[in-house]
């Protein structure tokens, strides 16, 4: 097997693991990102909301937000959004890469 | 100030290498554009001269490592939080082209998956896609010296520079949240964005990725660097 295959090989195995990345921090009751709440989070935490964060917060809609696919397991989700989001960046830098390396 | 005081880290305190949208005022997310637009084109420039055309599936396989890297959240007490692998990256393939391929994993991560804002993209790809690489390629650069590919030191300078070059990224992440409060704020001193000041988000910051995952990143550098020691140690030559 060549050096490359057995790096996809190692990159596919490490996606495969992605759902124990939403999983762990979940059964082990661990909270998310420091410095990462959604607006009503943050409210909670310190009692109200910073008004450029409640002007702000929406200025993007990603069309699938926080790894999570409708109608899917969470888990599943994950795993799927692991796999796009993989495709897309190693899609994406192959395309760059094959631009400005042309050029020369 | 006298109306607002500073709010307690809260419990789910964690580290945050995606600032949201919103959390950076424009002097901080509009500068950090500013600044990372040269570097895009210094790193577009070095990377058409110097990468050859059979790198470029690396560089691709580079940028979904570190995206899948970051998606592997480890938990620790009440806080998760992941490893990078732009150090590794750096190692691989130069901090100039590693600049490229974390960005694009970076703009993945926030246009599709709302991980990380958009308008503080300019933010996170300054923290993790150009102070991490260049720090971590400086300092394996310096412990290993002229050392042979295959010396133990290489394989200890690559942990030491996975775990200085995240902990300088959290760093500098903390010290753009926690100016906010000084730059941004309402008459009676309310912040308009992140409501932490400096004294809070710097030693919180610092503090996880100091005690955890700063070691995550380090073991992560550490083993795949050993790793390819053994196995393609072309690769580390390359990049030497």
């Amino acid at each position: 097997m060549s050096f490359r295959a057995k790096l996809l090989l190692m990159l596919a195995g490490l996606a495969l693991l992605t759902p124990l990345g939403l999983l762990l921090p979940h059964w082990l009751g661990a909270g998310g990102a420091w410095g990462e709440w959604g607006p009503e989070e943050l409210r909670k935490m310190v009692g109200y909301l910073p008004p450029g964060i409640r002007r702000l917060s929406g200025v993007w809609q990603a069309p699938i937000p926080d790894y999570s696919p409708p109608r899917l397991h969470p888990a599943v989700g994950y795993l799927v959004s692991g796999a796009v989001g993989m495709a897309a960046a190693a899609g994406l830098t192959l395309l760059l890469g094959r631009l400005l390396a042309r050029r020369k | 100030m006298a109306a607002w005081s500073a709010p307690p880290p809260g419990k789910g305190w964690c580290e945050a290498v995606h600032i949201p949208d919103a959390y950076l005022g424009p002097y901080t997310w509009g500068g950090a554009y500013a600044v990372m637009v040269p570097i895009w084109a210094a790193a577009a420039g070095k990377v058409g001269r110097t990468l050859r055309s059979s790198q470029v599936p690396l560089l691709a396989m580079g940028s979904a490592f570190v995206f899948v890297v970051m998606m592997l959240n480890i938990p620790v007490g009440p806080t998760s939080g992941h490893a990078t692998g732009a150090v590794l990256l750096a190692v691989l393939v130069g901090p100039w082209a590693s600049v490229i391929a974390i960005s694009v994993a970076l703009a993945i991560q926030a246009l599709l998956f709302g991980d990380g804002g958009i308008l503080s993209l300019g933010a996170n790809c300054f923290n993790l896609a150009f102070v991490m690489p260049f720090a971590g390629y400086l300092i394996y650069q310096a412990i290993s010296g002229r050392c042979p590919i295959s010396s133990r030191r290489r394989t200890l300078a690559a942990a030491a520079a996975g775990y200085l070059a995240l902990n300088l990224a959290a760093v500098s992440t903390a010290v753009m949240l926690g100016i906010q409060p000084a730059l941004h704020h309402t008459a009676s001193g309310q912040p308009l964005y992140c409501p932490f000041p400096l004294k809070v988000t710097v030693p919180v910051m610092a503090g996880e990725h100091l005690l955890v995952f700063g070691w995550a990143e380090a073991a992560l550098t550490g083993l795949a660097v050993a790793y390819f020691q053994r196995a393609q140690p072309d690769l580390l030559e390359a990049a030497r």
